[in-house]
């Protein structure tokens, strides 16, 4: 085995970080923009129901000390400076610093993401294997059309009949939250059970789509010639579908992880709104409709981040994976 | 063989990145967890969670905080009742100085004593204008507060204001610990330290809070231990997670609570309010503002109905703002529909039946847009039943619905169907409705009512020490408001809770218009008592 291009892979990371440094300033100045142009009302959105009752000199003195009436760019230039010296400032909304947000929840979300992408992969890989080996067979149209059924259902749909069935139906699954509700502390028995519903339905939606990939690449490669040349040598069929099939077929796959970290925040989101996941997301949703400027602009900063990172990952993989990939042209 | 063993090894990445990901969620603290069923731990399902749980944001302003006291407090009448203060208040001659003097021995959560110094703390902070308190002009009458020595506060009003008293249950928040700190962003919000019955233990944002049981409570150690709000905000999971025995006790609409009344283990609780839902007639529209059209309206609307269709029955008629059953409620304001007055009064008024049914004057239809909030069905179920109760009369109302940010400006022109409701003092809610001072102010006086005979009577009820004064002042309000029904008032909302039945002495206070964690059968969770 050759020793692992270092130099060439620090090289690709460090114009990946050059390259992410205008592209987080476009991202956060058009959610800035957009908050700004958002028809939510953020005096309402902070002082809730006890708004609805308020009088005028109450929602001028609010909206004076949030300072909503200055122009975003002024605020989006304020932001900046803070966040630069490691200061994300204050979430209005949730009356915490943005960083304490942050710290409290990524964790969760970073627990619930990280199972479900990687059952979505190994199921994902297996299914599609097995739909591969005999293309038209009965298992291959099986796996295939419930891929697409799925591919089409809505997450939050396929959370909300998981609910149903799982929790409220057959009660074998809690429906929501981190742990059981009359419980204090939080355990790690308590978090994997709670964990099985929103991590399954969030693979479930992210299964078939790597199915459908590996099932095409794998397909595809055992017409190719190697495949054809293995099998003339006698090799047995399991060393031919895992060892040359699966192997040039999942070169495809592996480009595509990285773009596929959108997807999956964005899935995410939906799922923790549905279990009362105490992640990332249930913040977003709060963050987006209450205009909170600044919990808005670090967690859309750490989608992006995310996303750069999920592209970055694929292309050194695969640069490390295909030979005819030079990790310097990227 | 070189590329397998890196696809492997890429595998073995994300299996290990995982496994990190799922030790270091491990890493949490653990302990035993809670069981359900036992007398001295209660679940409770409620639809919100507060956003903060600082009294300087306003969090427990009306009392029941669980985790604070105020310097009085309400019994289940909601009568004062001192607290944190000895005893009621010495008020001056003039109402303009009211003294209390401070219990002895209370200590916060953390050991330090109560003394004088954090009441005046807290209600300076309060009244900074810097501090983000949407509440903040319910404490317009102090002019300064001070503390005598370490166990009398003094506040000097800049007005005489009776229901003064019932504004300082408002809880109480140690300087020592919340002093140091940005009321509007600092941890005092999410780690509370009070003198309260509960102690928080655990905020889970957007899924529960835990208490247990301050066993240095000044009013002895609650019996209930361990007490747990769980958020939700769905009625069907919350009925569903009550059902399943995840939760205890639950806030339900009425129709939801029905299905557990053969429940033999589960009681359910009717709790009266002040909540009401009625429908703003704003001054400056040429058909809204008509006198005729106002009592015409009020005439014809069927509240009898509302209650037994919108509300299966869990409500009563309003016939003004105060419930059938407060003290300050006046009796001979209780009407019922008479579509043959409402009629009458609209010909009296020259509005003449036009081809289509509607009335006309001097060529202006008795036309008008009612909005109300989207997705509050109870609102938007009286809304179409108003419309077509109106129609009946000959008067159009057209229902829309819209979000708060479109509602909030169309306020001065359009109908809205409105909910409020303040308990207390009748002062909180009725001023800041009717009064002609405050028209347009905020939400305050929505529609500008504007009404000399009724001005002159709230500022009288407001001023006046002396409770038979201020009782016909309030009943010459009610009864101004059938003569020029500004608003139409159609029904009170009772809240509907149902609860494990395993405590004894349970009760419901009358509510008001918010409710969630403070109200219900839990609103004073730290005298239960386990049955036997």
């Amino acid at each position: 085995m050759s020793p692992l291009p270092w130099g060439a892979m620090a090289r690709l990371v460090g114009r990946r970080a050059l390259f992410a440094v205008p592209v987080l300033l476009v991202v956060t100045f058009g959610v800035f923009a957009i908050a700004a142009a958002s028809p939510f009302d953020p005096v309402k959105a902070y002082g809730g129901t006890a708004v609805l009752g308020a009088d005028q000199e109450t929602l001028d003195r609010l909206r004076t000390n949030l300072g909503v009436d200055e122009p975003f760019v002024v605020r989006w230039g304020r932001w900046l400076a803070g966040a630069l010296t490691g200061d994300l400032g204050q979430s209005a909304v949730l009356r915490q610093p943005v960083a304490q947000v942050i710290g409290e929840r990524l964790v969760w979300s970073t627990l619930l993401c990280a199972v479900a992408f990687a059952v979505a992969v190994v199921a994902g890989t297996l299914l599609g294997v097995l739909a591969a080996r005999r293309p038209g067979s009965w298992t291959d149209r099986t796996v295939t059309s419930l891929a697409y059924v799925l591919e089409a259902a809505p997450v939050f749909w396929i959370a909300l009949l998981a609910v149903w069935l799982f929790a409220l139906h057959l009660g074998v699954l809690p429906a929501a939250g981190l742990t059981d509700t009359a419980s204090e502390q939080v355990t790690a028995g308590q978090v994997a059970r709670h964990l099985v519903l929103p991590a399954g339905v969030l693979a479930v939606s992210q299964l078939p789509w790597f199915t459908l990939y590996v099932r095409q690449g794998v397909a595809d490669a055992l017409a190719e010639e190697p495949v054809r040349g293995a099998r003339a040598r006698g090799l047995g069929e399991r060393t031919v579908l895992l060892g040359h099939a699966l192997r040039s077929g999942l070169l495809p796959v592996l480009t595509l992880i990285g773009s596929r970290v959108p997807e999956l925040i964005t899935g995410a989101l939906l799922v923790e709104s549905v279990f009362s996941w105490p992640g990332i997301a249930a913040a977003t949703v709060e963050a987006a409709t209450a205009v909170d400027f600044p919990l808005l602009a670090a967690l859309t900063t750490l989608a992006t981040a995310a996303v750069l990172a999920g592209n970055l990952l694929a292309d050194l993989l695969y640069g490390l994976i295909d030979p005819r990939v030079k990790l310097d042209d990227m | 063989m070189a590329t397998t063993r890196r696809i492997r090894a890429a595998g073995a990445a994300v299996v290990a990145t995982a496994l990190v990901a799922g030790l270091a969620a491990c890493s949490a603290p653990t302990g035993g967890g809670g069981g359900g069923g036992a007398a001295d731990s209660v679940v409770i399902g409620v639809a919100s969670e507060p956003d903060t749980l600082s009294p300087l944001l306003g969090y427990g302003k009306d009392g029941n905080s669980k985790i604070f006291d105020g310097l009085l407090a309400r019994d289940a009448d909601l009568k004062l009742k001192p607290a944190l203060a000895k005893a009621l208040p010495e008020v001056d001659d003039k109402g303009l100085t009211y003294t209390y003097t401070l219990r002895d021995g209370v200590k916060f959560s953390d050991g330090e004593p109560l003394t004088a110094a954090d009441v005046v703390f807290t209600y300076r902070t309060i009244l900074d204008k810097k501090t983000n308190n949407p509440s903040r002009s319910e404490l317009d009458a102090i002019k300064e507060v001070r503390a005598e020595g370490d166990d009398k506060v003094v506040f000097t009003l800049k007005y005489p204001y009776a229901p003064f008293a019932a504004r300082t249950v408002l809880p109480i928040v140690p300087e020592h610990v919340a002093g140091g700190q940005d009321p509007n962003t600092g941890s005092f919000n999410t780690e509370p330290v009070g003198t309260g019955p509960y102690v928080l233990t655990g905020w889970s944002k957007g899924e529960k809070l835990t208490f247990k049981a301050n066993p240095h409570y000044w009013g002895g150690e609650p019996k209930v231990k361990k007490l747990t709000m769980a958020i939700v905000p769905d009625d069907d999971v919350r009925a569903t997670r009550l059902r399943s025995g995840d939760l205890d006790g639950a806030v339900l609409p009425p129709d939801l609570a029905a299905t557990f009344t053969n429940d033999k283990d589960k009681k359910t609780y009717r709790a009266r309010s002040y909540d009401f839902r009625a429908v703003t007639l704003p001054t400056a529209h040429k058909v809204t503002g008509d006198r005729a059209i106002r009592r015409a309206l009020d005439a014809a609307v069927d509240r009898r109905a509302m209650v037994d269709k919108i509300l299966d029955g869990a409500g009563r008629p309003a016939y003004g703002p105060l419930p059938v059953d407060d003290p300050w409620y006046t009796k001979d304001v209780e009407r019922p529909q008479d579509l043959a007055k409402a009629r009458r009064i609209l010909d009296e008024a020259d509005w003449k039946p036009g081809a289509d049914g509607i009335r006309v004057k001097d060529g202006r239809r008795a036309s008008f847009t009612l909005l109300y909030p989207s997705g509050d069905k109870v609102r938007q179920d009286h809304a179409l039943a108003y419309a077509s109760d109106a129609k009946k009369a000959g008067i159009e109302v057209k229902a829309e619905s819209a979000t708060w940010e479109v509602i909030e400006p169309r306020m001065k022109n359009d109908a809205v169907l409105a909910g409020f409701g303040s308990v207390g003092d009748p002062d909180f809610g009725l001023y800041t409705l009717l009064h002609s001072s405050l028209a347009g102010d905020g939400f305050n006086n929505m529609g500008h009512y504007d009404n000399p005979t009724v001005d002159r009577a709230l500022d009288t009820g407001r001023r006046s020490q002396d409770r038979a004064t201020r009782k016909e002042a309030y009943a010459t309000v009610q009864r101004a408001l059938v003569a020029d029904p500004g608003y139409t008032f159609l029904t009170h909302l009772d809240h509907v809770y149902v609860l494990a039945d395993r405590w004894d002495g349970l009760t419901t206070q009358l509510e008001p218009h918010e409710h969630g964690f403070a109200s219900g059968p839990w609103w004073n969770a730290e005298t239960w008592r386990p049955k036997k």
